[in-house]
């Protein structure tokens, strides 16, 4: 930490590696428009970022409630990070339950920035304080700054002719602008949000405007605050990056993917939290070709989705935990028929209801087995928000490549956390390329119909390639008429058939044709010690925590490798063979132990669990507690 | 594209390879032959047609087409006909269904579908009954209806198919029988050329578990005075000696003796184009044995299809935006260059 020149006379600047910054305050606070713009500032001036919005699901809870309490986090640094950050060095708290809710993740001696404001009787009394905290001692181990951010706000904003509910609304820019300045942040790219989201409503614009002007020179003007902080610009790959979060990522994949296998694709879901985003961008991309359908229940939706892609569309489904549920039916639908389907499940906690807007990985094994009989499908896992872009564009190839229901098991951490995106080139990912047969394909095979002798020149359905695929025939092909159902088949013919041999060699034949894709996905890739103590095992959104975890323990002088899971079903062909080469194996899940269970029973590991279930994201600190043990 | 002519084809062109599994005597092997009769018709390239049907009895139909055809799920066969549509909007998509499949557990999907417009032809044959299960009772089976699971009687109020279609906005609609095989091929012909949603509702019988039900109808001798068969811009006139009609008084329907009770000119004239969807309801709740039951295309009117809309909006988009450049799509208003 350097002590760099000052922005104003007498002003200490600290340089740091990284900071991390929350702003939490009430629902209708503007904490998520805040934080949005700290992180598109940060990462536009070179920083690395990574951010954890954190709201509850109802749309607006009682004002100033303990249950209405939005925050938004964010990681920026001059090193490479992948986690929003275990703790806080900033807190900007707009009220008293926003301050109840967020202090435990403050360091100590951190940053508390609070809108003295808000901190009276009624507001304290909604956020169960029974003294008011400001007074009453309990912040003795911070560093407090009492802003009277109304107050200031309304004064800033007076000239504007709005009324004072709407000049309120303006106090998210006033401390956005106070942490601008704290942080050496460059006003710009704010400035040009404001303008393009207000540009119609000037008065709105202005005030705005005058309230982050106000926000940063009180900053610089008023001599309470401690210390302005400097965190350099990260050495990045070289290139053109954006930020991105998982869910902007997966949609992006699908359109690259269409381009890519040229197909249109068509999308149908039903709006669910956190995945109804998806749905809004495709529908937005009508120039792309991309036709999108609002579903009147999840069934529906799965339903256009395999019906689209029986006409030889591409189709997607997006839903979270319940939706998954509900589509498990079709899903077996397209199991059977073996048609290509795409669903992306953005997870959160279940069950049932659950926590709508609280991150959880626990889908792994309804994706494996919640459907009725053998039933076997395709299951990648991004593990990043980027990292969301590639697997969207492998899920569309694995689909279409095995005629099998892919899943795509993101989220909400990921779906709504963002970090920054080196931007492809669409002309070197690999093209996806799909054949559909226009020839009867039967040859002079014999019979191949229960009640007459062979015919050549047939279409046979479920006459399957090397890699036990069937060909992706389309209704208007001429000469190729042929029937599909849920019904068990007989193979190749696909004549409906009930016979005890051939509905064996079925199940094994549809499940060996999933275990193939493992031919065409990479091996499992060990970061860290190749071999040694212990391998961390992960899957998910999870990567960030483990990875930085291992970093951490291998400083230590620890012995530590880690894997990440990106190919569920089926997995990497080399993985057991990376666990012959460690001793002990660790698996951090926010789950009760799924990846556990699978990875036990199938390579007969004796993998211990750390498993949160939570509704937030693992602590860097949390897994390097459980790894301490092993090296003790 | 060049014009071709379309194959002169056969009824027998459209029979598949399968040996039936239909019971003797059932309905549906009337509807098959009049499906085949009605396709082989119609100036449509066989290889386009594709028939989607859900689970039952009805349901086994697409088997029995050579056709493209699709053996879906319980009740969801109009949510893949849609996505079918979405994916190839030219293809002529016939959905088959039943009382169960489509009214039970398909209902909200038969409502949405037809609420959208989309482009298939929906049969429903209604047997009032659930016959692949075994003989449980439907939504369309009678007050009363004794069952295996209703053995001391059904104590729900049936619905109506042609009611339902009408109040989901259904813009082609219309009813014939199992037993009228002429009448059934002209619906068929009729509905195939609609462009829109198309409901036809076709009384069925269940030789096994229902057998029956539709005498009143069924049954030629008693025809003429239990059905009432619509044809437009016609009087709606039925009866052996085609002497009762029906006449209005007020919002209330009434059958009249023509020549006693009232003259020709009273009788309502049969308007199947009508935009207001009133008197077609009125002619749905129709039933004996205060009413005739009607059989005929009791709605047809022209709207958008959802394809068409679909498309509009894409070839819209595109005029205004041009083709949608991916390179320029992952570049958004904030980016940074590392050097």
């Amino acid at each position: 930490m350097s002590v760099s020149s000052p922005t104003s006379p007498g002003q200490q600047v600290e340089e740091v590696e990284s900071i991390t910054i929350r702003f939490a305050g009430d629902s209708g606070d503007g904490m998520q428009v805040a934080g949005t713009q700290f992180t598109n500032v940060s990462a536009i001036m070179g920083n690395d970022i990574a951010t954890f919005p954190d709201f509850p699901a109802e749309i607006r809870a009682p004002a100033g409630t303990l249950a209405g309490v939005s925050g938004f986090q964010v990681h920026f640094a001059s090193t490479d990070i992948h986690t929003p950050g275990d703790s806080l060095n900033c807190l900007v708290v707009m009220n008293p339950a926003a301050l109840k809710t967020n202090l435990k993740d403050l360091l100590p001696d951190g940053i508390l920035i609070v809108n003295s404001d808000s901190f009276g009787p009624t507001d304290l009394g909604k956020a169960k304080y029974a003294t008011n905290p400001l007074e009453d001692g309990s912040l003795k181990g911070y560093r407090i700054i009492r802003v009277p951010i109304d107050k200031l706000n309304r004064e800033a904003v007076k000239d504007s002719n709005l009324a004072m509910r709407d000049a309120d609304r303006c106090k998210n820019f006033f401390a956005l602008g106070l942490v601008f300045w704290m942080f050496e942040r460059s006003s710009d790219s704010t400035l040009k949000w404001l303008q393009s989201k207000f540009g119609k409503k000037p008065d709105v614009l202005q005030a705005n405007i005058s309230a982050l002007k106000a926000g940063f020179n009180y900053g610089e003007t008023v001599e309470m605050m401690p210390v302005q902080y400097r965190v350099a610009k990260a050495k990045i790959a070289p290139g053109t990056y954006r930020k991105i979060t998982g869910n902007e990522a997966i949609a992006l994949g699908l359109v690259a993917a269409s381009e890519l296998a040229n197909k249109r694709i068509v999308c149908a879901s039903y709006p669910i939290t956190p995945a109804s985003d998806i749905l809004h961008q495709l529908a937005d991309l009508k120039e792309f070709g991309v036709k999108t359908l609002q579903a009147e229940d999840e069934i529906a939706a799965v339903g256009v989705a395999l019906g689209a892609s029986y006409g030889g569309a591409i189709g997607i489904t997006g839903t979270s935990g319940p939706g998954v549920c509900l589509k498990s039916e079709a899903i077996n639908l397209a199991v059977m028929t073996e048609l290509p389907l795409v669903i992306i499940d953005v997870q959160r906690g279940g069950p049932s209801t659950g926590l709508p807007t609280k991150t959880e990985q626990a889908d792994l094994l309804q994706a494996f087995f919640g459907r009725n009989g053998e039933s076997p499908v395709a299951i990648i896992a991004p593990k990043s928000p980027t990292d969301c872009f590639n697997m969207a564009i492998e899920a569309v190839r694995i689909a279409t490549e095995f005629m099998v229901p892919t899943f795509l098991l993101s989220d909400g951490y990921i779906a709504n956390g963002a970090e920054p995106w080196l931007i492809p080139d669409l002309n070197k990912l690999p093209k996806i390329n799909i054949i559909h047969p226009n020839l009867p394909n039967s040859g002079d095979s014999g019979k191949t119909h229960e009640n007459g002798a062979g015919e050549p020149g047939k279409f046979l359905p479920y006459k399957r390639d090397e890699n036990l695929v069937r060909p992706w025939a389309l209704p208007g092909t001429p000469g190729l008429e042929h029937r599909i159902g849920g019904i068990e088949k007989q193979d190749v013919t696909g004549n409906i058939n009930y016979e005890p041999g051939n509905h064996e060699h079925m199940i094994h034949t549809r499940a060996q044709k999933v275990a193939n894709i493992a031919k065409t996905i990479p091996d499992l890739v060990v970061e860290g010690e190749q071999e040694g103590e212990l391998l961390l095992i992960g899957w998910g959104g999870t990567y960030g925590s483990i990875a930085t975890a291992v970093q951490r323990a291998r400083r230590n002088g620890w012995k530590v490798g880690h894997v990440h899971f990106q190919y569920l079903n089926p997995f990497p062909k080399n993985t057991g063979e990376v666990f012959k080469k460690f001793k002990h194996f660790l698996v951090p899940e926010l789950n009760a132990g799924q990846l556990l269970l699978l990875l036990r029973g199938k390579y007969l590991i004796d993998a211990k669990g750390l498993n949160k279930i939570q509704g937030r994201p693992f602590l860097v600190s949390e897994i390097l507690e459980e790894i301490k043990p092993f090296f003790a | 594209m060049s014009a071709t002519t379309l194959p002169v084809l056969k009824p027998a062109d459209f029979a598949s390879d399968q040996e039936i599994r239909w019971c003797p005597g059932c309905g549906d092997y009337s509807i098959l032959a009049q499906t085949r009769r009605a396709l082989s018709t119609v100036p449509f390239p066989k290889e386009k047609m594709v028939f989607v049907s859900g689970i039952g009895c009805s349901s086994r139909f697409p088997y029995y087409m050579n056709t493209y055809g699709f053996h879906t799920i319980h009740g969801r066969a109009p949510t893949i006909a849609t996505g079918l549509k979405l994916a190839q909007p030219d293809l002529m998509v016939w959905l088959v269904t039943g009382d169960g499949d489509g009214l039970s557990i398909g209902g909200n999907h038969l409502i949405h579908t037809l609420r959208r417009n989309i482009d298939i032809k929906i049969l429903l044959f209604n047997n009032e009954i659930y016959g692949l299960t075994k003989g449980q009772y439907s939504p369309t089976s009678r007050m009363g209806t004794k069952t295996k699971t209703s053995p001391t009687g059904s104590i729900e109020s049936p619905i109506r198919p042609v009611s339902l279609a009408l109040a989901a906005e259904a813009t082609f609609i219309a009813r014939t029988m199992d037993m009228d095989p002429i009448h059934i091929t002209t619906i068929l012909q009729k509905t195939a050329a609609h462009k829109g949603a198309a409901f036809v509702e076709i009384l069925q019988n269940c030789k096994i578990f229902n057998d029956g039900v539709f005498d009143n109808v069924a049954d030629k001798s008693l025809r003429a005075d239990n059905a009432l068969y619509l044809e437009h811009g016609k009087p709606l006139v039925f009866g052996k000696d085609r002497n009762k009609g029906i006449r209005l008084n007020g919002l209330e329907p009434e059958v009249v003796t023509i020549g006693k009770d009232c003259a020709l000119d009273d009788i309502i004239v049969h308007d199947e184009f009508a935009k207001n969807p009133t008197m077609a309801y009125l002619l749905s709740r129709f039933s004996n044995p205060d009413f005739p039951e009607v059989f005929g295309v009791i709605r047809n009117v022209t709207e958008p299809t959802y394809e068409e809309l679909m498309e509009n909006q894409l070839a819209a988009a595109l005029a205004k935006k041009g083709k949608g450049d991916l390179q320029k799509l992952f570049r958004n208003d904030d980016l940074w260059t590392v050097e």
